[in-house]
């Protein structure tokens, strides 16, 4: 006779079909063993090496004028390069999105190119643009613009770097929110601007921000592309990256280290606020 | 529903403003700088871009930019896999916290992940003190590349494989089991198979991230000449001498190569979509 599966049986299955204890303690073991090796013995060590001459070290290396000239140029760079991407971001994504026409695929491919690119290639090319062979180039040298060695050189490099991100993340969010209720709108009279301040940017806030801090984070630090642009001048064209390496090789371990971990803080910073971004989106688009 | 939405007309205002603006901003960031590749490399002729980028040093190079990251994108399919299975499958305390730092190599500049691994792996530092006992040394070896890579192409495969894995349905183990299928016969045929589109797709994009990789290499791997110079120094050292042609032949030719990878990636993708769906 074939008996009714109880609860307890049930989940005596269940139990079978996850991996057994032994097995479940070996794995997490392993994978701990990896985070160990690459990720907490190198955030130790910042901290560790940081701090070995003690606070008051620590202090003078991130106060000290050229760090401090190092960090006003990666946020300028920042506030630049985030909201042109950003800004760029919503309006392809409007474009492709919104509308049907020959060549998506193309151009959808084509935003991604940058992440193809490395980043001293990234660097290399505005080096090549501007260099004084290109006529575009030498007319800017004449009128007394300079990019390369200088900070617009550092933004438009970053740009180049940070390209895909907010685009990336949102068109398949306005994929999958379709069309409809911006058409709807439409048909109710609403104007172009309209919809897309109380409709369109509403649904994509999340997103939108999400991509904004990838964006951020990526410009912040930037190594190749700006090291090869930059022609690392103290206290004009370095950025906190490239400040760090240059104390690195001068043997200046500790300054260098301190310099760092305000790096490794952003980058927790910015590890933290993925993590609420993505739970505020997942509510969000559990409301859809 | 797709043969209605390819007919669906065009209501909605700006297309016209939006594209223009999209395919302006796409041209001045992209697609011009980029063509200045091709145009300082073409006056060369093709003879020297034949000589400059096949010079021994280059060619030491290029080799060992494409079997570090080869490796690292092996060991990052594997970790990578271990890694979501964990987070995906068991339950157990810090889960959470573990989940979150998955990201951190991505967030982290990766100049700060070079001199880590460079004082990390140096004869005096904490992994490098032992190691240098056992003879095994890491910095300026090749070894030292796949460590900084490794950690570089952690994520892309991580952050690819947990939604997949998170989608499984859980009937179909428990059908195999019911069938008389081990637990590893059923990862080996019904799991691996099915999570296999998504760990090829991320191990190459790892892959060619690390073909690229500047920043958290150069300090690891003491850039010794035709034994741990990687590709993109090789550009960076010839801008030094002020040898743009040869450095954007070099660049060209690394181009190339990483725009096959992606689109054989988006070849794969398509195929992947059409047999899941």
């Amino acid at each position: 006779m074939l008996k009714q599966p109880t609860p307890e049986t049930a989940s005596l299955v269940h139990k079978r079909v996850s991996d057994p204890l032994p097995v479940q303690i070996f794995l997490i073991g392993l994978m701990l063993l990896f985070f160990i090796g690459f990720i907490f013995l190198p955030l130790g060590l910042v901290f560790a090496q940081a701090f070995q001459k003690g606070w008051s070290v620590y202090l003078e290396s991130i106060t000290e004028s050229y760090a401090v000239e190092a960090l006003k140029l990666t946020l300028t760079t920042v506030a630049i390069v985030v909201p042109l991407n950003a800004f760029f971001g919503v309006t392809a994504a409007w474009a492709i999105t919104k509308f049907n026409f020959v060549g998506k695929a193309a151009l959808k491919t084509l935003l991604d190119l940058p992440f193809a690119v490395s980043p001293v290639i990234a660097g290399l090319i505005f080096v090549l643009l501007v260099g004084s062979r290109i006529p575009f180039g030498s007319w800017l040298g004449e009128h007394g613009i300079k990019i390369i060695f200088s900070t617009p050189g550092i933004v438009i490099a970053t740009l180049f770097v940070t390209f895909p991100f907010v685009v990336r993340e949102l068109i398949p969010l306005m994929e999958a929110q379709g069309r409809d209720e911006e058409e709807a709108a439409l048909t109710l009279g609403a104007r172009g601007w309209q919809i897309f301040a109380k409709i369109t940017l509403p649904n994509i806030s999340w997103g939108l921000l999400y991509g904004m801090i990838l964006c951020g984070a990526r410009s912040i630090g930037e190594f190749g592309a700006v090291s090869v642009v930059s022609g690392h001048i103290r206290g004009q064209t370095n950025t906190v990256p490239l400040h760090v390496e240059i104390l690195y090789s001068e043997y200046n371990f500790a300054a260098s280290f301190a310099v760092a971990s305000i790096l490794v803080f952003l980058a927790l910073l910015t590890v933290g606020l993925k993590v609420t971004m993505e739970k505020k989106f997942q509510k969000n688009s559990s409301h859809h | 529903m797709g043969l209605f939405q390819t007919k669906r007309r065009n209501i909605l205002p700006g297309f016209g403003l939006s594209m223009g603006y999209t395919v302006f901003y796409l041209s001045a960031i992209v697609i011009v700088p980029l063509s200045m590749i091709f145009f300082n490399t073409f006056p060369m002729g093709w003879d020297p871009f034949v000589h400059a980028v096949t010079a021994p040093r280059v060619l030491a190079s290029y080799r060992l930019s494409f079997s570090t990251a080869l490796f690292a994108a092996l060991f990052d399919a594997v970790a990578g896999l271990l890694t979501a299975w964990v987070l995906v499958r068991y339950r157990f305390p810090g889960k959470q916290f573990l989940d979150a730092l998955v990201d951190l190599p991505f967030a982290l500049p990766t100049a700060v992940a070079g001199i880590c691994f460079a004082t990390l792996y140096s004869p005096v530092g904490w992994l490098g003190e032992t190691l240098t006992k056992w003879n095994i040394t890491i910095i300026n070896s090749a070894t030292g590349i796949v460590i900084a890579l490794v950690f570089i192409g952690f994520p892309f495969v991580v952050r690819t494989i947990q939604p997949v894995l998170e989608e499984v349905e859980r009937e179909i183990e428990e059908a195999a089991h019911c069938l008389g299928a081990t637990r590893w016969q059923t990862f080996r045929k019904i799991l691996l198979p099915h999570l296999f589109p998504a760990l090829l797709t991320s191990s190459t994009l790892a892959f060619a991230r690390g073909i690229g990789e500047y920043g958290s290499v150069i300090f690891i791997a003491g850039n010794l000449p035709m034994k741990t110079e990687i590709a993109p120094l090789m550009i960076m050292s010839k801008l030094d001498q002020f040898d743009y042609a040869g450095a954007s032949a070099v660049a060209l030719v690394l181009l190339l190569i990483s725009f096959s990878m992606l689109l054989v990636l988006n070849g794969v993708q398509e195929w992947q979509q059409k047999e899941y769906r």
